[in-house]
């Protein structure tokens, strides 16, 4: 039993084909049921964001599989595969687990570390988990994926630092102000990136907006939306000491905000810091505003630095987290391999356990004599018998399973105490003791350790 | 002795641990590491409080009558107050700047000459260690100013030339390091006030006179103005962010000059030979 990833994303499609394979979030039931109905595949879990595509499944003959999976894109949405095809990719085994734990902790992300998409396959999981599509192992495996995610979200600062114009400049406020509570913010011009970076200074924790524009009526209005006052244009130097952040975004050919007028602000609020954020072209404020002491101007291309400098951060952070990936890799990976070790082991102990039982039986019918302590330590001692002649085979199982040779002990074990093959009840019995295929209904019933 | 020397050693042990855990954090940005850091330094200070409480125990009176011992001493005050600061503020990278400056301190005080002859009777007063303990509380308040002003002009560059290294993403808000700068001020000012009249005080009891003006008196007068300059400035005139941090910086090197200066330049009745009974 292995993993299957079939998919595509924006590296390797465009929006154009993106859109004709995205599954309607509303109507997943079919398309997850229909999954189910491919042969071999025994659990499947539909990932659909305006970004990617991607089916992941679990199931047998994963070469054959991941082309049926494909085929199945091609023809659910009605495109022909020979279209579809140069823009999908595969991952089996490790390299699924590996691309799943890289999606999910948005390293795959158009922008590294943006936490959306952890959000989307948990939803996607959540009806796959509804019409019960995911059984055992995608079930371990997304949990997993939720976690590695989570990992590395806190043990690094893939998602620490802004990529966009407004969130560089809360981040920046916060540099200087600490807590952005109780500070004032001036909008210097009404127009729409200052509205959006007002709304971000509101929502991280500014409580009173300003808004001064030519038109006052424009004004007026957005500081209805702000619960915030509308100043003159003509008189908002007045007000400038009163504000600690502003955002000035006015269509004006000249500086609207000159140094002297600065100057006198900061000597009216007793030298508490202003931020100013420029955010038009040509430039509202003045540049020499920022060699005066307690004031810090930054402008559109201010902004865009330090956003590539985030980015560049970013991309540090995120290979800390490959690494974090690949251990968590290994881990996932014993797990799923053991999977078809343990219903061997359990059907050898099954096998011994019923001779001891027979031998038993046979020995204390013929000692009616023996009294109820005797009979304790005749148990305990056939027990521990069969306990230590499997110790060194078990372990011996186990550890080849992780080393990729466990295949021939497993059928060797099987041929030697002819054990017979478990089957799903749900399944074609295969021809052979196959190890795949099995594990699922072989290990819902013994508890499996590690 | 030798097991003051042995946990005197051990105290030194866990300071540099502390100090290359503090300067770990702020290079690999990850907090666990910022803790560890705190509880190696917390099992320092224990320590350290063991070493001076065995030395007064031994020597019957506040240990710091050599240049080592006052150099620990200074340490030791340095270490306690940042611990208190970071109860409240939470700065590792704080805790990266002080841990060095102690560790230096106690390095220095363990080459320094450590001789504790017989002691002057007038060391037995009392008055000597409430003397001693609030100014070197008063000297440690205003070495976190003194770091804090340092960070908050680091701080302040980057932010204006908009080049940010390492150290940017782990310094705290301009805000933070001028509170801090202002909380240190209100703290460290009225200790070393009454250092300075509790040492008058011994001074009148010891020797019949308030104030001698040998260098060192002359000096601290110097550095209790420059402190209450920047007080002063602070409260009426808006002196905040840059210059006082500037302001911090210059009057702890004057206040170092004080301290250290004054013994090594000139030599008085602070000078721990005077100390001695000869």
């Amino acid at each position: 039993m292995n993993i299957i990833v079939v998919g595509l994303s924006h590296k390797t499609a465009p929006v154009e084909m993106r859109e004709r394979v995205a599954f309607s979030p509303t109507a997943m039931e079919r398309p997850l049921k229909a999954l189910l109905d491919l042969p071999n595949i025994s659990e499947g879990l539909i990932v659909s964001t305006c970004n990617r595509v991607e089916i992941y499944a679990a199931g047998k003959e994963t070469e054959v599989s991941a082309a049926r999976l494909k085929r199945f894109l091609a023809d659910y949405h009605g495109i022909g595969l020979e279209n579809l095809e140069s823009h999908l990719y595969e991952f089996q085994g490790i390299d699924a687990i590996r691309h799943v734990f890289r999606v999910a902790s948005s390293l795959d992300s158009m922008v590294v570390g943006e936490p959306q998409i952890l959000g989307q396959i948990k939803t996607a999981y959540g009806y796959a988990a509804e019409f019960k599509t995911v059984g055992l192992i995608l079930n371990r495996f997304l949990h997993k994926a939720f976690s590695v995610a989570k990992r590395v979200r806190t043990e690094t600062g893939i998602s620490s630092n802004a990529v966009s114009i407004s969130f560089a400049a809360v981040e920046l406020a916060r540099k200087i102000f600490g807590t952005l509570e109780r500070k004032r913010v001036l909008l210097i011009g009404a127009g729409e990136m200052c509205e959006l970076a007002a709304r971000h200074f509101v929502n991280n924790g500014v409580d009173s907006v300003l808004v001064t524009n030519r038109t006052y009526e424009r004004a007026v209005k957005l500081a209805e939306e702000f619960q915030g006052r509308a100043v003159p244009f003509d008189d908002f130097p007045d007000h400038l000491h009163q504000a600690d952040i502003i955002l000035a975004s006015t269509g004006a050919p000249n500086y609207t905000l000159q140094h002297r007028q600065v100057e006198d602000a900061l000597r009216q609020r007793k030298n508490r810091p202003m931020f100013f954020i420029d955010i038009a072209v040509p430039r509202d404020i003045d540049p020499r505003v920022n060699d005066i002491s307690n004031a810090y101007l930054y402008d559109v291309d201010d902004l865009q630095e330090v956003i590539q400098a985030n980015l560049k951060e970013r991309q540090k952070e995120a290979r800390k987290a490959e690494g974090i990936i690949e251990q968590e890799i290994v881990q996932f990976h014993q797990w799923l391999s053991q999977l078809d070790v343990v219903p061997t082991i359990v059907s050898l102990r099954k096998k011994l356990e019923e001779v001891r039982r027979s031998e038993i039986e046979k020995t204390f019918s013929n000692l009616k004599n023996l009294g109820s302590k005797e009979r304790k330590a005749i148990e305990a001692m056939t027990s521990a018998i069969i306990n230590k002649v499997l110790h060194q085979p078990i372990t011996v199982l186990k550890q080849a399973r992780n080393e990729n040779s466990g295949d021939n002990y497993v059928d060797a074990l099987r041929t030697l105490f002819d054990l017979e093959p478990l089957q799903p009840p749900d399944e074609m019995p295969d021809k052979m003791p196959d190890d795949g295929g099995t594990e699922i209904n072989g290990l819902s019933k013994p508890r499996h350790k590690g | 002795m030798t097991a003051i020397i042995l946990l005197f050693r051990i105290t030194l042990l866990l300071y540099f641990a502390a100090t290359v855990l503090f300067l770990a954090d702020v290079i690999t940005r990850r907090d666990r590491i910022g803790r560890y850091a705190r509880w190696v330094l917390i099992g320092g200070f224990a320590l350290h409080c063991a070493t001076l409480a065995a030395k007064y125990v031994e020597a019957g009176h506040t240990p710091v009558t050599s240049l080592q011992e006052a150099l620990s001493f200074f340490a030791w005050a340095i270490v306690g107050i940042y611990l208190l600061f970071d109860m409240r503020y939470r700065l590792s990278v704080l805790g990266a700047f002080i841990c060095p400056l102690a560790l230096i301190l106690m390095f220095g005080g363990s080459t320094a000459p450590g001789v504790t002859g017989p002691v002057d009777p007038i060391l037995q007063s009392w008055w000597f260690p409430i003397h001693v303990t609030l100014a070197f509380l008063g000297n440690a308040v205003f070495a976190i100013a003194f770091m804090a002003g340092i960070m908050y002009l680091l701080q302040e560059r980057m932010l204006k030339s908009k080049k940010f290294s390492a150290l940017y993403y782990r310094l705290p808000s301009l805000e933070t390091l001028d509170n801090i700068n202002y909380k240190s001020l209100t703290f460290g000012f009225p200790l070393m006030t009454m250092g300075i009249i509790t040492g008058a005080v011994w001074a009148n009891s010891a020797w019949g006179g308030y104030w001698r003006w040998d260098p060192k008196e002359t000096w601290a007068l110097i550095t209790w103005f420059l402190y209450a300059a920047l007080l002063h400035g602070r409260l009426t005139v808006g002196w905040r962010g840059r210059r006082a941090a500037i302001f911090a910086i210059i009057g702890f090197l004057c206040l170092l000059f004080t301290f250290l200066g004054v013994n090594l330049l000139m030599s008085e009745l602070h000078s721990f030979d005077a100390m001695q009974g000869r």
